[in-house]
């Protein structure tokens, strides 16, 4: 969304010019806001009123301000974001822009200009010459890139309350607790992801390794399987568990099926080993090492599977990125055009991964433990569910409501 | 006693088209022309009317609208800005002459346009109608209302044929008004039905011939003949209607009512 600021002032009500100027607005798509109004109190008396006029695109909100200025409309001339360079290669300059994840403008050149990505902990460098803004880490800079500094010029646009249809984010906006029933919600989940599946949107899961202990792979599979997940992020002992089932039928030496298996604690890293051996998942899928599980599934069915290191990693399996500024490039660009995020029993990863989501990526939290999916919900204010439960059961309802035939519809 | 200022048509012609009336390919007759003109000057002296002339000027052929000259109140000239540059030189000879004639002359910022009595017509409850689109900018009626301390209804006019108020609007001294409603959007059209009583609406054949373009002396209501309806309506109101012929006028976009300036339109209000 796009936005100026007008001001009308004259005979405005008698004249009826203030109801013609909203209805203009409304009827060129656009939205407004009417953030001042002062009525004349005698019949002499002019009245004022300054309106926050929105539309989706920067042409759309040229076209309708051109109609505006017609019915006397006067743009209020904004500030500009003041600008500074970089002192040196990672380091900002003093009282530096930090961003939220909310989507944000800034006001460069009399234009305002879109900040992508709209992610969190950030500073914003402005391009002069492509008129492009970007928020940056502090990887990402370079002595001499323009930081924004101070608050002017910035207009932060937060997400609002569907008006138009039902959102089940929006209508269910908390955490569904663990004595409370979840079947209803997990439809509605499940039909999200469907529209969202059928009109381009790319869905990401972020795996704990509880889903493999928990016997839920098998349901994971199903999905990956259906074509409802386009990418998958965890971290390597997820897919150690998921490669020492598939290879010995136990997840750090624990059966689903079994009471107490052979083998022990042993068995992952023989997985790893394995896995190493021969160079990598993908190449274990190829060689037929590997012929079952989560991994397998995502590289047969070209799913992008997204491997973060931590201390105390085994191996790691290759495929791991094991650098942490490395990794948090990787996840900017692998999250960018995310618009579904399903965290699963992870509360590692969904909180490192919720710094790089823009506010209006829809995410799904479950987790066993109640603080870990109030922490995960709370940044995606009106875009996110939170199920406290444990994620066998959610996977397994949720992969009934999504089974193959219905994704693909 | 109204006053009035006309400018008698020695430099009149069609010599540039900025309405959709003017065609260069249809000239005004300059016999016929003199002919009208002096019938209404005639038909305005007789109706207990001082009229004033200013001296025409060349290469000023629309210098005979003197309605479009400035909006006079009182003993206050605001002289209009005009839109189109072949106008522009009117300006400064008005200006010259309501000044020698003890006017005070109260500019609007350059920037905006506006056509003065063109666009600018009070109804009976100090109310100052103002049209705009064609000729004037909305804004400068904000800036009129200033000056004057009055309220002031702008409406905006949609077909281009009527570019200014007074081609589709005529207020009445016994609070009402004659209009042709489709010479103005949605809003405009309920503003006026809003401040204006007993409103006579003139069928488009005869707002054609500029019927509303009438100049309004008490009970005698002086306009283009070619309206019997109209006249009709008004005869029932207890006005005394003068038609007069005004084919090479309307051939300009104009008749009575922009060869006519009231001086002043109001007196200075309260």
């Amino acid at each position: 969304m796009v936005s100026e600021t007008i001001e009308l002032r004259g005979h405005i009500i008698d004249s009826l010019i203030l109801p013609k100027v909203l209805d203009q607005i409304l009827t060129h798509g656009g939205n407004f806001k009417i953030t001042e109004v002062q009525i004349g109190r005698k019949r002499a008396d002019q009245s004022f009123a300054r309106i926050e006029v929105s539309t989706q695109t920067g042409e759309a909100l040229d076209e309708l301000i051109l109609r505006l200025r017609q019915q006397g409309a006067e743009v209020l001339e904004r500030a500009n974001a003041q600008l500074a360079p970089a002192p040196a290669d990672g380091v900002f300059p003093p009282e530096f822009y930090v961003t939220t994840n909310q989507q944000t403008f800034v006001r460069f050149g009399g234009k305002e200009i879109d900040v992508t990505p709209a992610i969190i902990n950030s500073a914003i460098a402005v391009d002069r010459e492509k008129g492009s803004a970007r928020a940056v880490k502090f990887f990402d800079v370079r002595k001499g890139d323009d930081i924004v500094v101070g608050h002017q010029g910035i207009r932060v646009v937060p997400v609002q309350r569907a008006t138009t249809h039902t959102d089940p984010f929006q209508f269910i906006n908390n955490v569904v607790d663990a004595e409370e029933p979840k079947s209803a919600i997990i439809r509605e989940i499940a039909k999200e992801l469907q529209r969202a599946h059928g009109t381009g949107g790319k869905i990401a899961v972020v795996a704990g390794p509880a889903i493999v202990r928990t016997g839920a792979g098998g349901h994971l599979v199903r999905l990956i399987e259906g074509g409802c997940i386009d990418r998958l992020f965890t971290g390597n002992a997820f897919a150690a568990y998921d490669v020492e089932h598939a290879l010995f039928g136990t997840s750090l030496g624990l059966s689903p099926n079994v009471a107490i298996a052979r083998g022990g604690h042993e068995n992952h890293l023989r997985a790893i080993n394995a896995i190493r051996d021969v160079g990598g998942i993908a190449a274990a899928v190829r060689q037929k090492v590997l012929t079952s599980g989560i991994m397998r599934a995502c590289v047969e069915h070209d799913v992008d599977i997204v491997l973060i290191g931590a201390i105390g990693d085994e191996g790691p399996i290759p495929g791991v990125t094991t650098d942490v500024i490395e990794c948090e490039k990787i996840l900017r660009d692998k999250l960018g055009d995310v618009t579904h995020v399903m965290l699963l029993a992870t509360l590692r990863y969904s909180l490192a991964i919720g710094a790089f989501l823009a506010n209006n990526v829809k995410t799904v939290c479950v987790d066993i433990n109640p603080p870990a999916v109030e922490r995960a919900v709370e940044r995606q204010p009106l875009q996110s569910i939170g199920l406290v439960t444990d994620v066998e059961p959610f996977l397994r309802e949720l992969a009934g409501c999504l089974s193959e035939s219905k994704l693909s519809q | 006693m109204r006053e009035l200022l006309l400018c008698p048509p020695d430099y009149y012609g069609i010599e540039y088209e900025i309405n959709p009336w003017m065609s260069l390919a249809r000239g005004a007759e300059a016999a016929i022309v003199k002919e009208q003109w002096k019938q209404l000057h005639a038909t305005l002296s007789k109706l207990n009317c001082k009229v004033h002339l200013i001296a025409p000027q060349p290469r000023l052929p629309d210098m005979v609208f003197t309605a479009n000259a400035g909006l006079t109140v009182g003993r206050q000239f605001i002289p209009s800005n005009f839109r189109h540059k072949e106008r522009s030189g009117e300006q400064a000879f008005f200006v010259k002459w309501m000044e020698q004639h003890g006017y005070e002359v109260d500019w609007l910022p350059e920037k905006l346009y506006f056509e003065g009595e063109g666009d600018a017509l009070f109804g009976s409850s100090e109310v100052l109608f103002c049209g705009y689109k064609f000729r004037s900018d909305i804004q400068s009626h904000s800036a009129i209302a200033e000056m004057l301390g009055c309220l002031v209804i702008s409406v905006e006019l949609v077909d281009p044929r009527f570019y200014h108020l007074d081609t589709c609007f005529c207020p009445l001294p016994d609070g009402g008004a004659f209009w042709f409603p489709d010479a103005f959007d949605e809003y405009g059209q309920r503003a006026i039905r809003e401040h204006v009583t007993n409103l006579i609406d003139v069928a488009p054949e005869e707002a054609m011939h500029f019927s509303c373009n009438a100049v309004v002396i008490e009970r005698d209501i002086v306009l283009p003949e070619g309206a019997p309806q109209l006249v009709s309506n008004l005869q029932k109101r207890g006005y005394l209607c003068h038609a007069l012929p005004m084919s090479e006028f309307i051939k300009a976009g104009g008749a009575c009512k922009c060869l006519t300036m009231f001086m002043p339109q109001r007196a200075a209000l309260a």
